[in-house]
This record gives C-alpha cells, sequence and structure tokens, in this order.
C-alpha cells in the first residue's frame, strides 16, 4: 500500500511539519504581536479593542504550536528529544510566558484591582515567547551540539549574539503581523495607530535582515555556501522584498487588507529561505528528515489518519470559524 | 531526597501533571453538560436551560483556559525532561500525542472559541454543533491521553528495533482490554466530578435560598447522573484492579497491603509498613474478603509484595492510601446520590404545596422562605454541597494509585524511570523549571479559583427564582447588581423585555441580544 505512494512517508510528514510551523507563525505570529503592541498602548478602549481581535481564534492559533510539538514527537521523535533538552530553559520560558499570557484573556476582565498584573503578564508573555521561538531558531541555524543522537552541550548555549538577534528579529516581524492585523480588523483611532506603526515596525525588520546577514557573513555560517550552490535560492529575498515594497504602499494608501497580507508573504518567504537553506537538514548538519524520521509503521498509522482525513477537516473548520468571525471588531462589542 | 535531576524531573512531571488533571476533569465533564443544557434549551425553549448554559459557560472558560495553559507544558515535558523516553517511546507515543492534538486540541479551541464569541454569529443549530464539537474533542482528548498512558502501564503491540520501541501492531494498542478499562473509568471520574460540582452548586443556592428554579435543576441533573454513574464506575474500579492483579503484581500487592503470600488472603484495610522485615508494623485486616475481592471465593491463594523482586517494588504508602481515599469517595457518592434520587422521588425536590402558596404574598421571614424553595432537608443539602470537591479528589488519588503504583517503570517492566531523563538535564536547570512552574502555577491557580468562587457565589445571571417569590429573592440578595426598582428584571443586558413579561417561564429572554462576549 505505502509503495505506490508517489511520496516517501518521511517526505510527506517533513511537510506537514513545515507546514504547521508555518501556520502556527502566521496565525499566534499576529496574536503574540498584538500582545506585543498592547505594551505600546495605554489607551484601555483601544486595549479591549486590540484583545478582542484576537479573543475568538488566539486559542486555536496557539494550539498550532502543540501540533508542531507531537508532529515532531510523532513523526521525527530523535529530533523532538534533542531539540527540546538543548532547550531546556527557553522551553520553560517560553511554556511559562504562554501560561501568562493565556490566562489573561479570561482573567484581566474578572479582577479590575489586579488587572495591571494579568497585563503585565499579557504584553511580558508575548514579548517573551516571540522572543524565545526566534532565539530557539538563531540557534539551530549557528548549529547546536549533538553526540551519539543526543544533545551534548549546555543550558546556555542559545545565549549568543546571532540567536539573540533572531529573537529581537521575531518580536518585530511578530508586532509587524500585528499591526497588520489591528489594520485588518478595527477602525477608528486604534486603526490609525496601527497605520503610524505599520512603516516604523517594516524598517526595524529591513534593519534586523541587514544585521543578521551581516553576521551570518562575517561568521560564515555552512548556509552561505548554500545560497551560492542553489541561487535561485535568492528569488525568495526578491519577493519579499516584494512584500515589504507592498506593505509600505498599502500602509500609505490605506488600504486595510494589504499591510496585513504583506507582511504574511514576507514571512511565509522567510521561512521558505529557512527552508531551503537547510534542506534535508532537520537538524542542521546532524540529522537529516529520513535519518530521523519514526518507523514506517508510525508514519503510516498517522499518515492514513491525520493525514489523509483529520488535517483536511481541520483546515476546512478552521477557515469555517474564521469566517464566522470575519469584519471588524466594533468597539461597543468588545470582550466582555 | 537527592535533588539531582531525576527527582526534580520526577517532582516536576507530577506536579505538572496533578495540577493540570484537575482541570480536564472538571472541563471534560463541564463540556457534555453544557452540550446537554444547549440540547435541552433547543428541544424544550425553557429559558432555565439557557440561563444555567450562560452561567457554566462562564465557569467552563475559566477551568478550560486553566486546563489549556498548564497542558501546553505536558505536550513539552517529555522532550525536556524526558529525552530519553522520547527518543526510545517516540515512535509509539508520539503519534498517539499527535493524534491528540490533531482531533481533540484543535477542536476543542476552534469551537470553544465559537461557544465565548459566537452566540449572535451563527444559527442556533450550529450553535448546538460547536457545543458538541467541544465535548466531542474533550473525550478525544481523554481516549489518546489513556491510550498513551495505558501503553506505559502495560505496554502491548511493540517490537524492539535497535534499541527503541516500534509500533508492530496498532490495533493490539488501540484494542487493548486494559485500554478499555482504563479509559471509561477516567470518563466517568470526569462525569463524576462535574456531577457533583454541579449538583453541589445546586445544593449551595438552596442552602442560601437563591436561583431555585436553576439550583432544582442542577441538583436533579448533576445527583441523578451521579446515581446512575457512581455505580458502573465502581464496576469500572474493579475491573481496573483485575487488570492490575494480571499485569502489575508490584501495584497490586501494594495496594492490597499484602506483605506474604496468603491462603486465603484477607482484606487489610489500614496499615503502616515495615518494608525492612517485609511486614506490616501495624494492620487492621479482615479474614477472607482479599480472596472474595481478589477471586470471587473465600479460600484463593494470593500473593504478596514478596513475590515481586525488592528493586521492582514501588513506594508503599502513596499507592495504599491514596487508592483507599479513591474507592473511600467513589463509596460516599454512592449514598450521596442515592440518597438524594431516594429524597427526589419521595418528591421533596419541590416545596410542599402549601407553603408555596403561602410565599405568593411575600413573605419577609427567611425560614419560610426556605421551606418555599425546596422541601429537601439541610443535612442533604450540607453534604452535597460539601461533596463538592470528593470527584477532584478521588481523580487524583486514582492517578496517584496507578503512576507511583507503577514505579520503578516508567514503561513497565521495559524501561525504569530513572533511565528515561534527559542525560544533558542540570540539577540547576531542572531546579529552576521547577520553581518557575511552582511560582506560576500557584499565581495562576490562587486567581483562578478566586474567580470561579465568584462566578458560583455570584449564580445565574438572572436572580428569578420562582415568578410568585421574586421580592423576597431580591431583598434577600443585595449583593446583586439588579436594580431593587426592578424586581422583575432579566438579569443583564436585557431588562426592559424582561420587565414586561414577569411570570411566564417562556419568557422573552432568549431573545435578549446582549450576550456576545458570552463571559461577560
Amino acid at each position: 500500500m505505502i509503495e505506490q505512494l508517489p511520496f516517501s512517508l518521511p517526505l510527506f510528514w517533513a511537510g506537514v511539519l513545515a507546514f504547521s510551523i508555518l501556520v502556527y507563525v502566521l496565525l499566534d505570529g499576529f496574536d503574540l504581536g498584538i500582545g506585543i503592541l498592547f505594551g505600546l498602548n495605554r489607551n484601555e478602549a483601544h486595549r479591549q479593542q486590540m484583545m478582542g481581535s484576537i479573543a475568538p481564534v488566539w486559542d486555536g492559533n496557539e494550539t498550532w504550536l502543540i501540533i508542531v510539538g507531537t508532529v515532531l514527537f510523532g513523526a521525527f521523535p530523535m529530533v523532538y528529544a534533542i531539540f527540546l533538552s538543548a532547550f531546556y530553559l527557553p522551553v520553560a520560558l517560553l511554556l511559562v510566558a504562554l501560561i501568562l499570557r493565556g490566562v489573561a484573556f479570561e482573567f484581566r476582565y474578572k479582577d479590575h484591582r489586579h488587572r495591571w498584573l494579568w497585563d503585565l503578564g499579557f504584553i511580558a508573555g508575548s514579548v517573551v515567547a516571540a522572543f524565545v521561538q526566534g532565539a530557539a531558531i538563531g540557534a539551530m541555524v549557528a548549529g547546536i551540539a549533538v553526540e551519539d543522537g543526543r544533545f551534548a552541550g549546555g543550558p546556555f548555549d542559545w545565549v549568543a549574539p546571532f540567536p539573540i538577534l533572531c529573537g529581537i528579529g521575531l518580536v518585530l516581524g511578530y508586532s509587524l503581523l500585528g499591526a497588520g492585523w489591528l489594520v485588518l480588523k478595527t477602525t477608528g483611532r486604534l486603526r490609525d495607530w496601527a497605520y503610524r506603526l505599520l512603516p516604523r515596525l517594516m524598517w526595524g525588520v529591513i534593519a534586523f535582515v541587514a544585521a543578521a546577514l551581516l553576521l551570518t557573513l562575517i561568521d560564515n555560517f555552512r548556509v552561505v555556501d548554500r545560497w551560492l550552490a542553489q541561487p535561485w535560492l535568492l528569488g525568495f529575498p526578491l519577493l519579499a522584498s516584494a512584500a515589504a515594497w507592498g506593505l509600505f504602499r498599502g500602509a500609505e494608501a490605506r488600504r486595510d487588507w494589504q499591510p496585513w497580507l504583506m507582511a504574511s508573504v514576507l514571512f511565509v518567504t522567510a521561512f521558505a529561505m529557512l527552508a531551503g537553506s537547510f534542506w534535508p537538514w532537520i537538524l542542521p548538519y546532524h540529522l537529516t528528515f529520513d535519518e530521523a524520521a519514526a518507523p514506517e509503521a508510525s508514519l503510516s498509522f498517522l499518515f492514513y489518519g491525520v493525514g489523509l482525513v483529520v488535517l483536511p477537516v481541520i483546515l476546512v473548520y478552521t477557515g469555517v470559524v474564521y469566517w464566522i468571525f470575519r469584519g471588524k471588531v466594533s468597539p461597543e462589542t468588545s470582550y466582555h | 531526597m537527592d535533588f539531582d535531576p531525576i527527582t526534580l524531573s520526577r517532582l516536576q512531571f507530577a506536579f505538572t501533571v496533578s495540577f493540570h488533571i484537575i482541570f480536564p476533569a472538571f472541563t471534560i465533564g463541564l463540556a457534555a453538560w453544557l452540550a446537554t443544557l444547549e440540547g435541552l434549551s433547543l428541544a424544550t425553549g425553557r429559558p432555565v436551560f439557557r440561563r444555567l448554559f450562560d452561567f457554566w459557560l462562564k465557569v467552563f472558560a475559566v477551568a478550560f483556559g486553566l486546563g489549556v495553559v498548564s497542558g501546553l507544558v505536558m505536550a513539552f515535558q517529555f522532550g525536556t525532561n524526558w529525552s530519553e523516553l522520547s527518543t526510545q517511546a517516540g515512535p509509539i507515543q508520539g503519534p498517539l500525542l499527535a493524534y491528540e492534538s490533531f482531533t481533540a486540541f484543535l477542536l476543542e479551541a476552534t469551537f470553544f472559541g465559537v461557544l465565548l464569541f459566537g452566540r449572535e454569529r451563527v444559527p442556533r443549530w450550529a450553535y448546538f454543533v460547536s457545543t458538541l464539537m467541544v465535548a466531542l474533542g474533550t473525550t478525544f482528548s481523554a481516549f489518546w491521553i489513556m491510550a498513551n498512558n495505558t501503553w506505559m502501564q502495560v505496554p502491548v503491540g511493540y517490537e524492539l528495533v535497535d534499541g527503541r520501541f516500534a509500533p508492530h501492531d496498532w490495533a493490539e494498542i488501540l484494542l487493548d482490554p486494559v485500554l478499555w478499562v482504563r479509559f471509561p473509568h477516567m470518563l466517568l471520574g470526569a462525569y463524576l466530578t462535574t456531577a457533583f460540582c454541579v449538583a453541589a452548586t445546586g445544593a449551595w443556592y438552596l442552602l442560601r435560598n437563591r436561583h431555585a428554579a436553576e439550583a432544582r435543576v442542577m441538583l436533579r441533573m448533576g445527583l441523578g447522573i451521579a446515581a446512575v454513574l457512581t455505580p458502573v464506575q465502581i464496576g469500572y474500579g474493579h475491573s481496573n484492579g483485575e487488570y492490575t492483579a494480571e499485569h502489575q503484581p508490584g501495584k497490586f500487592t501494594t495496594i492490597e497491603g499484602r506483605w506474604q503470600t496468603e491462603q486465603p488472603a484477607r482484606l487489610v484495610l489500614i496499615a503502616w509498613p515495615d518494608s525492612a522485615n517485609e511486614r506490616n508494623a501495624f494492620e487492621i485486616a479482615l479474614p477472607f474478603l482479599g480472596s472474595l475481592v481478589a477471586q470471587g471465593n473465600l479460600s484463593s491463594e494470593e500473593p504478596g509484595i514478596v513475590t515481586v523482586p525488592t528493586d521492582e517494588r514501588p513506594p508503599f504508602l502513596i499507592p495504599f492510601y491514596a487508592f483507599r481515599i479513591m474507592v473511600g469517595l467513589g463509596l460516599m457518592m454512592l449514598v450521596i446520590s442515592w440518597s438524594g434520587l431516594w429524597l427526589m422521588l419521595q418528591g421533596r425536590l419541590h416545596p410542599p404545596a402549601a407553603s408555596a402558596k403561602a410565599t405568593t404574598f411575600g413573605s419577609g421571614d427567611p425560614r419560610q422562605t426556605e421551606a418555599s424553595v425546596s422541601n429537601l432537608p439541610r443535612w442533604f443539602l450540607w453534604s452535597t454541597f460539601l461533596a463538592w470537591p470528593s470527584g477532584f479528589v478521588a481523580v487524583l488519588t486514582g492517578w496517584l494509585t496507578a503512576e507511583v503504583g507503577r514505579q520503578p517503570w516508567v514503561i513497565h517492566g521495559l524501561m525504569r524511570t530513572a533511565n528515561a531523563v534527559t542525560p544533558s538535564l542540570s540539577s540547576g536547570a531542572a531546579l529552576t523549571s521547577l520553581l518557575a512552574y511552582l511560582l506560576v502555577y500557584t499565581l495562576i491557580f490562587s486567581a483562578g479559583t478566586l474567580y470561579l468562587h465568584r462566578l458560583l457565589r455570584e449564580g445565574p445571571g438572572d436572580e428569578r427564582p420562582d415568578p410568585s417569590s421574586t421580592e423576597t429573592g431580591n431583598e434577600r440578595t443585595p449583593r446583586r447588581e439588579l436594580a431593587p426598582g426592578r424586581p422583575l428584571a432579566v438579569g443583564g443586558p436585557d431588562p426592559g423585555l424582561g420587565s414586561q413579561h414577569p411570570a411566564p417561564e417562556r419568557s422573552s429572554d432568549d431573545l435578549s441580544p446582549g450576550t456576545y462576549g458570552g463571559t461577560a
């Protein structure tokens, strides 16, 4: 039965993994971004609108992180084990951040006296979650110590200039997605505010990309060789530049849908560039996706249930629910 | 106790999983309860079901949120702290957990958004379907978790390939008879937890003479469900004992508290172990009953702890006592729910006709109004109210029995817990994360409990215990934010409509538009 498939199961699951990461980044990206921007806006009415714009969907968005984790566990258990032990403290930090951020959606409306505390948790949680994700990706790119299929480094290996830069970069990037989402979902002064933020955040992201490129060239990561060997990869940065231009234009012309869409395109191209630069490594320079894959019995069990049935159903109902909550969040019908 | 990475990781896992299970134990049942209420509301059109739904949805929102965020930690902890287990058993455990996140988590989370914010945006049938989807999601979640845990308790359908556990036969793993007694046991545990919370809330309101209409529904349904499910649950509990006796002699003999093999075996009720001498330093035991419980006769030979090698024995005290607490609570649930059923069958849920008539004229005497709300004895209402935590404690002690009882194994008979821990993990890192979780969980648990208590104290939005006795109802509840000048007002967003239709059950509050943002 397996032989008849036009692709190998490890390839299929690497694809699902990549897809899940991308969906996670795009969806939780804008709502983490709103959590970050929340800290820059002290107006309570605006804050309620900001939260209201993500309240019905944030939980589903964040669930894609668990999807990523369990796909790794199910299809690439070695990577799951190595990655999570390598990032022990950052992962703990990420989880604590997501906990504080998650409870804020309910708690800030239940307790006016301590609202400042839950708001602080919401902001700090969002910033830390974004930063840690960026830093982890940066540390992966820079390479982690693996011996004998196990992590062989220390708990602070990820504290280095490149990962930290990537952490800051992702905070900026998610803010950009968040500002795009605000423009799309809100009206009035809040939307004006988000429109003003967009070009500044875009410049911030551009500065980050420049700095990251510079560091990469200085350290001469192996990835540069890949770029030189496969110059078609450079198409992605070109596409990204077009998206950045589209974002500036959209913000200027005040086309509400454009900045969010362009920011998302930006993330898609960045992700494609990242994946293309390392393919077929799943844990750069230690394990390829083929080597890391679980036995075929695990992958086919997942394939016939999740791959063929459940995943399409998920895409349908996620789409339906986003459609149900389409349109602007009006200031009157804010959360709670 | 050494604070090495293994001990710290075990503490952390025990703490985070115990914290987490409290919320699913509640929300699995609550999701089913909400779907039932919405279905009843749809079928009968009675506003009381809608009021109950809106009220319990607020409770669900807080509990579900806490369950989600604490569950997040569980999904990653296998990799951070137990990477050897993940590497070696990942091919089996990973797909099971992946199935959970694909079939359960996304379903729950996505339709939960519709429950909270979609009331005004989707047709009623679609809203009802959303409640069903959330309930289905929580049930799926329980299934996959039990499948995963059962495989660790009684590993089947695997083969060893290069030192790793590869799945050999998924049907054997998913159709394992052990799974099919443990999964219902967990599901029923969750339903009973919720049933007792619901019934206790009803009892609480009747004791305080508030929300009588809602309280009666909660008592009737909560106790009714518990009366039916508790005996079934006790049956499944017994089946759990049977698989344990067959597959996990270390756990079974420890639960029984029996050191030496006996024929016929006694039933040890209470004991204090003397592990060095392989006997109990103190015990109260009943003759013959050990054989009766295990084999259904009075003469069978039953093994003792000594039949298990010393380095494969679990600790004594936790499984032994946790098991007894769980069983005791199960029996208590049976007594309360059947007493309740008995009282309700006698018609004592409703006030006697005479006193109901008396309150029509708005008596100010509290004792008399109390009589008007129901005719249930106060001792019964108090016991039901005080039984609210019984489900939570039973679920927790049940898990303690199962998990501590299987030590020193993480995969029973195949992999020791001590060999499962992440090799690169340092004590400092493990201690840091443990303290961080302790701190954050304490914070959110205290706040969450406080907010839940507030919600429950406030009660359903509509303060209208009985069409004929509302004035008394309002006088007795000054906390409510209702304007005293509008004694018959429908709570919250739409007082105008409600006051035009004061008495009948089928008032127009189902049409009130202000419920967007459900958990207001």
